[in-house]
């Protein structure tokens, strides 16, 4: 965490807050590469994964991805009515 | 099988519906009780204007040739809606803060309103979308003809061109009705919205219950269908790696850059919060929809006989197990699907042909024409029904040239890969203040001509545009410039092949020519706005005016905005201010938001070449290149500080010289009052005296020249008595000592006895709307009509036109009823406009009749009234506005 | 005899109350009624006598005796002035402009009579 001048612990509340917010900026990457994983299923070689196997991991993922995401936006009302939220959650915030 | 008869009442009874829903929402929307057409579920519905009938009737055709690969259509926007939200919400704000039109609005806007950036964004665009258009158009036409097929006969060609024709008609009819209502983009269309959301809903329960009669009803369960799954043809994984992940990279571009999805994530978008329940419930709707596509094709194949057209399975399945009614459900979705991608489709792209195309020329042809021509919401309003006539009418072109074929099928990601060479320049405009206009030249150019070559020329097959020569050894034999394997980039798949190079040689160029040229300042203020769009939403100053132009500007306002919304921005302005009146100092601030306001209408590029016509030099002022020299945030500060200072001081300074002003010729007045009343008394004194001694003195005058000598005096006398009337009445208003008699009535009662008692003859037209005077209102009837009296006759005697016209408009907004008063003669000259309200003061040295007490008894009785009576510059002519508290909420009607 | 009486007047019933004193009393009336071009109606007519209001549509009495006296031919010519304004310093600007007569509205008949008789000499 950048702001090293802070109090050293954070109450509870407000640590939970920020795991919550490194679990949103983790989501998207995480959520690429797993739905990256498929490339790694065929070979040339002819032997590859059973389609309803794949139905399963892809529409599992993309569930657990909204389920994942509506958690997450439920728990951070104040996100987006207050853009200028003392600690923003989402890493595009860092970049000014 | 359900007869062609009932398919087309099913049909027509669906558009009845949507056409009711429609105009239901714009109904409640304009009473203002809107809210629940703003929910968070309406936004994420209308979102799924993403799923046209190439998702509804093309996944399952795509599933049955490729497999998986459908899937990533809708993988990529859900990723971005979930994970680079961050993203889609800076746009929005953006869009909001700058009230954008469209996607070519925001680039050009971007790189200092820049229209012709915005033509090559509009030109893009077009080109992209048009097929696109043409493929839902051959979607309604073949499941229509589906429908027709009797056993052993196919539709005859006409048919299916005048059902496309038909249907492209009702479309642009249905979007001319309710897309251009009101000129204002920012306004939102409610009633499109509601309607879309409605088809949305459609779309998914006809999806999902073909899906879950093909599983359940066919297939005999989860498990047996998961197992005729891996038996049939499409049993095992076989996704071509690059397609998976290029084609991921592709929709989440497309996502950000179709401009119809531009319409419905940021334009139409209500509130930023909104976006929150997006973020997750748009996956979900996309992982609905895209659900059962993969059973419905195994089944499809399984159980229609071999060569028929995968795309149809989701209406033929259905149809060959007899279920008509749900094939006809299917055929809803499919028909919602198709048409709510055109009806948005054909906004989006119009809102941006004729903000950036039709318009700059319209205003190039005019002139000067913003500050003297007629009413432009006519010609942007006319604009705009015209593109989405010619939009959708460009789409049934394309349709009937291609034929309607396979080819068109594939037309969906070349589109998509066209309108994706907009990222680079989007994103790097909204993270990057170096992006330059030149930079965003380059890369949409050099990706442009690259998504020609690679993909969209070669899309119409061999020998169409490109010969089969060019397509296998490149164009003159250069073989590294094949259009599938440029710089000898070989046995890649084409689509990936040219997504690939046009996106690195757009983003590349976009980047390198940044990098090494320099923005103008505009492009560095745009730039340094839309970057920090987040930290401050008050926009540096772009114009310098005089107080002339405050006129001329408020005239051409109410051309774009309509006359009661500009009035309310520059009387809100100049209350703001502190001053009175319509007429504020044309301060940078203000410019800066009158300019906001007018590209809401017309686009950021041109609402700033119609200011700078009027004020002039649209250059940027010394203190903004200062500003964006010396970037650092307290110098900015520290500086736009003591600039709000100086203008407080040159405001202060500014009323304090009005009242000074005022003063001045108010004793002047004063001084002059008695000496008035002196004058305005001896006159009719004269002539008493001059013919009551005439005759008395005179012997022998004839009874027709006594009786005449006697009725002036009668009439002179008469003069005196109401002068006298005036005065007291003045001085009884003034010291508040009058007694009111408040009953109930309406205006229109006031106006029409009004108009009864102070018109004589008629030389003066008087024009009215009776249905808007039903305003019923609590007040001195007598008195009220007292003030319309004297307005008319001020009329009368002072409209100095050939064909004296007198308009009386009414209007309510914000707990007020206002009476304008507009005549057609050549008003009242600025000097005096403050003045005509005070005791004896007469537009020039007029004796027309009054004493000049007229309006400063009307001022008085309004005051007493709860209301106020104001001139009103700006109209054409003498204008003046009484308004009146709007004491009942509820109108007689 | 019968001397013309030039009326610059813009009130109707007052040119009409002159008219109709002057005329019976054996005087050619003509009338005029602005201020704009009064001078150049003046210099037309040639009358020998003129009767001036001060509150005229379009320029002051007080600007048009101005001219009248600056110029050779009208320098000398008899001039009534009427104001409808009774105070001190009306009278005051009626003799810096050069008028040969002021009188205050309401006048009496046998005033203007008598004045126009001295004045013109009739």
């Amino acid at each position: 965490m950048p702001d090293a001048p802070g109090p050293l612990f954070y109450e509870r509340r407000t640590y939970r807050r920020r795991r919550l917010a490194d679990l949103s900026r983790l989501l998207p990457v995480a959520g690429l590469i797993l739905m990256l994983v498929p490339l790694f299923w065929g070979d040339s070689s002819g032997s590859t994964v059973p389609m309803s196997l794949a139905i399963l991991y892809i529409f599992g993922l993309w569930f657990a991805l909204v389920i994942a995401g509506a958690l997450l936006s439920l728990n951070r009302p104040e996100e987006l009515i207050d853009p200028q939220a003392p600690r923003s959650p989402l890493p595009g915030e860092e970049r000014r | 099988m359900a007869s062609l008869n009932v398919l087309i009442a099913v049909c027509l009874s669906y558009v009845a519906v949507l056409f009711t829903v429609a105009f239901m929402a714009e109904r409640v929307a304009m009473r203002g009780q809107a809210h629940w057409l703003r929910s968070p579920l309406v936004y994420t519905l209308s979102l799924s204007i993403y799923c046209t009938a190439w998702t509804f009737y093309g996944a399952v055709g795509y599933a049955a040739r490729s497999g998986l690969e459908y899937l990533t259509i809708y993988i990529g926007p859900s990723l971005v809606m979930i994970g680079w939200l961050w993203l889609v919400r800076k746009m929005v704000r953006i869009g909001r803060s700058q009230r954008i039109t469209s996607i070519a609005d925001l680039i050009s806007s971007r790189y200092g309103k820049s229209n012709a950036l915005g033509v090559c964004v509009t030109l893009l665009a077009v080109i992209g979308t048009t097929p696109y258009i043409a493929l839902q158009l051959q979607s309604v036409v073949e499941s229509f003809s589906i429908f027709a097929a009797e056993p052993g006969f196919r539709p005859r060609p006409e048919e299916n061109v005048s059902t496309a024709l038909w249907v492209a008609a009702g479309l642009a009819f249905f979007t001319v009705l309710f897309g251009t209502r009101n000129l204002d983009v920012n306004e939102r269309h409610h009633g499109v919205v509601m309607a879309i959301a409605v088809e949305a809903v459609v779309k998914l329960i006809a999806l999902l219950a073909v899906g879950i009669f093909v599983v359940w009803g066919v297939g005999g369960g989860l498990a047996a269908t998961m197992e005729r799954i891996d038996a049939s043809s499409l049993g095992y994984w076989h996704t071509d790696g690059s397609r998976w992940g290029g084609l991921i990279f592709l929709s989440a571009a497309a996502f950000l850059c179709l401009p119809r999805m531009f319409q419905v994530l940021v334009v139409e978008n209500d509130m930023e919060a909104h976006l929150r329940t997006a973020s997750w419930a748009f996956p979900a709707y996309l992982m609905l929809m895209s659900l059962f596509v993969v059973p419905i094709a195994v089944v499809g194949l399984d159980l229609m006989p071999a060569g028929s057209n995968p795309d149809l399975f989701v209406l033929t399945v259905p149809l060959s197990q007899g279920r008509d009614g749900l094939a006809m459900l299917s055929f809803l979705g499919g028909f919602s699907s198709a048409t709510s991608m055109v009806i948005v489709a054909s906004i989006a792209l119009s809102t941006m042909v004729s903000n950036h195309i039709v318009m700059p020329i319209w205003l190039r042809l005019t002139g000067d024409g913003a500050s003297i021509s007629g009413d432009v919401r006519h010609v942007v309003m006319l604009a705009r029904r015209v593109s989405i006539v010619g939009v959708v009418l460009l789409g049934y072109v394309y349709y009937r040239i291609s034929g309607g074929g396979t080819a068109l099928a594939a037309i969906g990601l070349i589109s998509f890969s066209g309108v994706a060479q907009f990222l680079p320049v989007l994103v790097g405009g909204i993270l990057w203040r170096g992006a330059t206009r030149i930079g965003a030249f380059a890369g949409l150019g050099v990706g442009a001509v690259m998504w020609f070559w690679c993909l969209f020329l070669p899309s119409f097959g061999a020998d169409v545009i490109l010969s089969a020569g060019v397509l296998a050894e490149g164009p003159f034999g250069v073989s590294w410039l094949r259009p599938h394997g440029l710089f000898g980039l070989d046995g890649v798949d084409p689509l990936v092949h040219g997504v690939f190079w046009s996106m690195l040689f757009n983003a590349g160029a976009f980047f390198v020519v940044s990098i090494f040229t320099f923005p103008s300042p505009m492009e560095r203020l745009q730039g340094a706005q839309f970057v920090n769009v987040f930290n401050h939403s008050r926009a540096p100053q772009g114009w310098q005016g005089g107080r002339a132009q405050a006129e001329d500007l408020m005239i051409m306002a109410q051309r774009i905005l309509g006359p009661s919304d500009a009035q309310a921005l520059f009387h809100d302005e100049a209350r703001r201010q502190g001053l009175a009146g319509y007429l504020p100092d044309p301060t940078a601030d203000f410019l800066q938001r009158l300019e906001r306001e007018l590209a809401g209408s017309v686009g950021a590029a041109t609402a700033h070449a119609m200011v700078g016509q009027i004020v002039g030099g649209t250059g940027v002022s010394v203190q903004e290149l200062m500003a964006v020299a010396d970037e650092s945030a307290q110098m900015m500060e520290y500086s736009s500080q003591l600039e709000a200072k100086s203008e407080e001081l040159t405001r202060t300074a500014r009323q304090l010289r009005e009242v000074n002003e005022k003063l001045t010729q108010i004793s002047v007045q004063k001084d002059a009052f008695l000496s008035q009343i002196s004058h305005e008394l001896r006159t009719p004194m004269t002539s008493v005296r001059a013919f009551s001694e005439i005759l008395r003195d005179t012997d022998g005058l004839t009874p027709e020249e006594r009786g005449r000598y006697a009725s002036i005096i009668h009439d002179e006398a008469i003069r005196l008595t109401r002068l006298l009337d005036d005065l007291l009445d003045l001085s009884v208003l003034e010291n508040g000592q009058v007694s009111l008699n408040f009953r109930r009535g309406t205006l229109e009662e006031a106006l029409s006895h009004a108009v009864s008692a102070g018109r004589q003859g008629d030389r003066l037209a008087i024009r009215r709307d009776r249905g808007d005077e039903l305003v019923e209102i609590e007040t001195d009837m007598d008195r009220l009509s007292q003030v319309f009296i004297n307005l008319i006759a001020n009329a009368q005697k002072y409209c100095d036109a050939e064909a004296p016209v007198l308009r009386i408009v009414v209007r309510r907004r914000d707990g007020t009823v206002s009476v304008d008063f507009i005549d057609n003669g050549s008003g009242v000259e600025q000097d005096m406009q403050g003045l005509i309200f005070e005791k004896f003061s007469r537009v020039g040295h007029h004796k027309a009749g009054g004493a000049g007490l007229g309006l400063a008894i009307c001022r008085e009785i309004m005051a007493r009234l709860g209301g106020t009576i104001t001139y009103l510059p700006g109209q054409g002519g003498a204008a003046f506005r009484v308004t009146l508290p709007d004491r009942s909420a509820m109108a007689a009607q | 005899m019968s001397k013309t009486v030039l009326v610059i007047e813009d009130e109707p019933n007052i040119i009409e109350a002159i008219g109709f004193i002057l005329s019976r009393d054996g005087w050619r009336v003509a009338v005029h009624s602005n201020g704009v071009d009064a001078v150049e109606t003046v210099r037309r007519r040639a009358p020998d006598l003129v009767i001036l209001d001060v509150m005229l549509p379009g320029r002051s009495g007080y600007d048009i005796l101005r001219d009248l006296r600056a110029e050779s031919g009208t320098a000398d010519l008899p001039i009534l002035l009427l104001t409808a304004r009774g105070q001190s310093r009306d009278r005051e600007m009626a003799e810096a402009s050069g008028a040969s007569r002021f009188m205050t509205k309401p006048f009496s008949n046998a005033e203007v009579l008598e004045a126009v008789r001295d004045l013109a000499g009739g």
